[in-house]
């Protein structure tokens, strides 16, 4: 069954007209034990479509640990958003990204194609000045009208700077991650596993919790 | 799958530093974009700065009080309003946070956190408010460890648990509702008697799992790595008890996010900018709307209607105060 009904087909491949260059959509599955997995593939088979410029590259969690370990895939499902090179930016959702998330995803996407917003150059420079790895973990619900905000101000930071990784968590989907970081309110962010705060906050707020890690 | 797509189609229009605008508006809800509206249709270059666009009403599960709509989702609503007025090609700064505000002559000065300035002959402050926090021990050791501040999105990890909602106004009882379908338990605990309207206490009696405490004061909230319970008060026989529960939702108000502008407009104790029937502050051309103003009764279309009238009052002063860098024309005769 589709998941996208004619109308939001329009909007979105209206939308992606917008792309510079090519995105892959890395979509990472398992054959038992993930409730949501079909869906996430059928999902972005459909995505695929609305954009000559978007690809989809399925790949067996189980059987592809090489490719798993390369963009730093832990759990499924999980989608990558690769660069017109094939690269990863550091731009991953684990879990379907529907509900609000569609937003995040959509620009996700646009974002990793190029079509990108500039970023002031103070936050710019801090930005440079980040040179140790840093993965940013952004926990999510599907209801939540606040979340995408986060998750885009993270993808925007790991595209913008190679030692920054960024991943959405969808907090049901992935309970057992949510419950080993306390998370109870979302959007939730998490960095490097030790430093956190709640809520969709200015850019500033995500630097200065970086830049602990530094 | 449930789709809540919202994208913006055709051009974007950036706001730009280098522009004189005749108003910028700095929130981006109800009050924000209907001022942003009203402006762009009279004529004036208006832009919109803001931290969070569409604002509070996202937040709110339906709304049925909004003349026209019977009912729809908060964020359903204000889309419209959101559309409404990118439509016409007004450009919206978002996602940014305003430090301070400041004047060069005549001009005011839009000074934010990342070190960007806007320029504008007027300003319409139309922040709005953000949730009160109950203020009690626990409350901030507990904060995204089972104190939450909005329901529809934290809803979902008490689903099967206990909860206590704080509040007894229309948000306290509505979430109330929208938990009980999710939790095992809803506890709603109110310092003194219902604020809400009828038809939604009514609602409340079709669920057996919630259970009504007023005249119950909180006073502290205990856990240890998560909420466990909280310490209540009734105030009726002066007994303390403790209520076991896994999450407590805040809903007991609002108050105005006015904290960049203090130092530059009036504002009273209760944190709101004060303003006339016009909305005038009192600084020469700057305005303010909706929640954070000293207007009584804060509701989505008061708000909205209080943007409309707030621009009208704008242009009326733009056209009444000489247009800062327009030369002086000399007729010859």
């Amino acid at each position: 069954m589709a998941l996208l009904n004619d109308e939001i087909r329009e909007q979105l491949s209206g939308f992606f007209k917008g792309m510079k260059e090519d995105v892959t959509l890395a979509v990472f599955t398992k054959k038992e034990a993930c409730e949501t997995c079909k869906e996430a593939e059928s999902f972005m088979q459909e995505i695929e479509t609305l954009s000559d410029k978007i690809h989809l590259e399925a790949y067996d969690f189980d059987t592809h640990q090489d490719k798993a370990k390369e963009f730093g895939v832990t759990l499924t499902p999980s989608i990558v958003l690769l660069d017109g090179e094939k690269k990863h930016q550091g731009v991953k959702f684990n879990g379907i990204p529907g509900g609000h998330e569609v937003n995040s995803f959509i620009k996700g996407i646009m974002e990793v194609s190029g079509a990108l917003d500039s970023l002031p150059e103070s936050q710019q420079e801090r930005l440079k000045k980040i040179t140790k790895p840093v993965n940013i973990k952004v926990f999510v619900t599907l209801g939540c009208p606040h979340c995408p905000g986060a998750v885009e101000k993270a993808h925007k930071l790991a595209l913008e700077n190679p030692n920054i990784d960024a991943e959405m968590i969808e907090a049901q989907t992935f309970g057992e991650v949510s419950n080993k970081f306390n998370v109870s309110s979302v959007p939730k962010v998490v960095i490097n596993d030790e430093f956190e705060f709640v809520g969709n906050q200015p850019l500033d707020t995500f630097l200065e919790e970086i830049e602990k890690t530094q | 799958m449930e789709l809540n797509l919202d994208i913006t189609e055709g051009p974007k229009v950036h706001l730009k530093k280098e522009v004189l605008y005749d108003t910028l508006v700095i929130g981006g809800g109800p009050a924000g974009l209907n001022t942003a509206l009203y402006a762009k249709r009279k004529g004036l270059n208006v832009g919109v700065i803001t931290e969070r666009l569409g604002g509070q009403v996202m937040d709110t599960s339906t709304v049925e009080n909004y003349l026209g709509y019977e009912s729809m989702t908060g964020e359903g609503l204000v889309n419209k309003f959101i559309g409404h007025v990118q439509n016409l090609q007004v450009p919206i700064l978002k996602e940014v946070r305003v430090e301070k505000l400041d004047k060069d002559g005549d001009i005011h000065q839009v000074h934010l956190k990342n070190g960007e300035v806007y320029q504008s002959r007027t300003l319409v402050l139309a922040t709005g408010s953000k949730p009160r926090k109950l203020g009690i021990p626990g409350e901030k050791e507990f904060s995204g460890k089972g104190v939450a501040y909005c329901a529809i999105c934290d809803g979902p990890f008490f689903e099967g648990l206990d909860v206590v909602i704080a509040g007894g106004g229309n948000t306290a009882v509505e979430s109330a509702i929208d938990l009980a379908k999710i939790a095992a338990r809803v506890d709603l605990v109110h310092r003194s008697q219902f604020r809400a309207d009828q038809v939604l206490i009514d609602q409340l009696k079709n669920y057996d799992n919630i259970h009504i405490h007023l005249d119950t004061q909180m006073q502290e909230i205990m856990g240890e790595a998560m909420v466990n319970g909280i310490k209540v008060l009734d105030r009726n026989t002066g007994e303390e008890s403790i209520m076991n529960t896994n999450g407590i939702f805040v809903e007991i108000g609002y108050l105005p996010n006015s904290d960049a502008f203090k130092e530059y407009v009036q504002i009273n104790d209760r944190r709101e900018i004060i303003v006339d029937a016009f909305g005038r502050t009192n600084v020469d051309g700057v305005f303010a709307a909706g929640d954070i103003t000293t207007i009584p009764y804060k509701q989505i279309i008061t708000s909205a209607g209080d943007g409309a009238k707030v621009a009208l009052a704008v242009n009326d002063y733009l056209n009444t105060h000489a247009r800062i860098e327009a030369p002086q024309k000399v007729v010859a005769k």
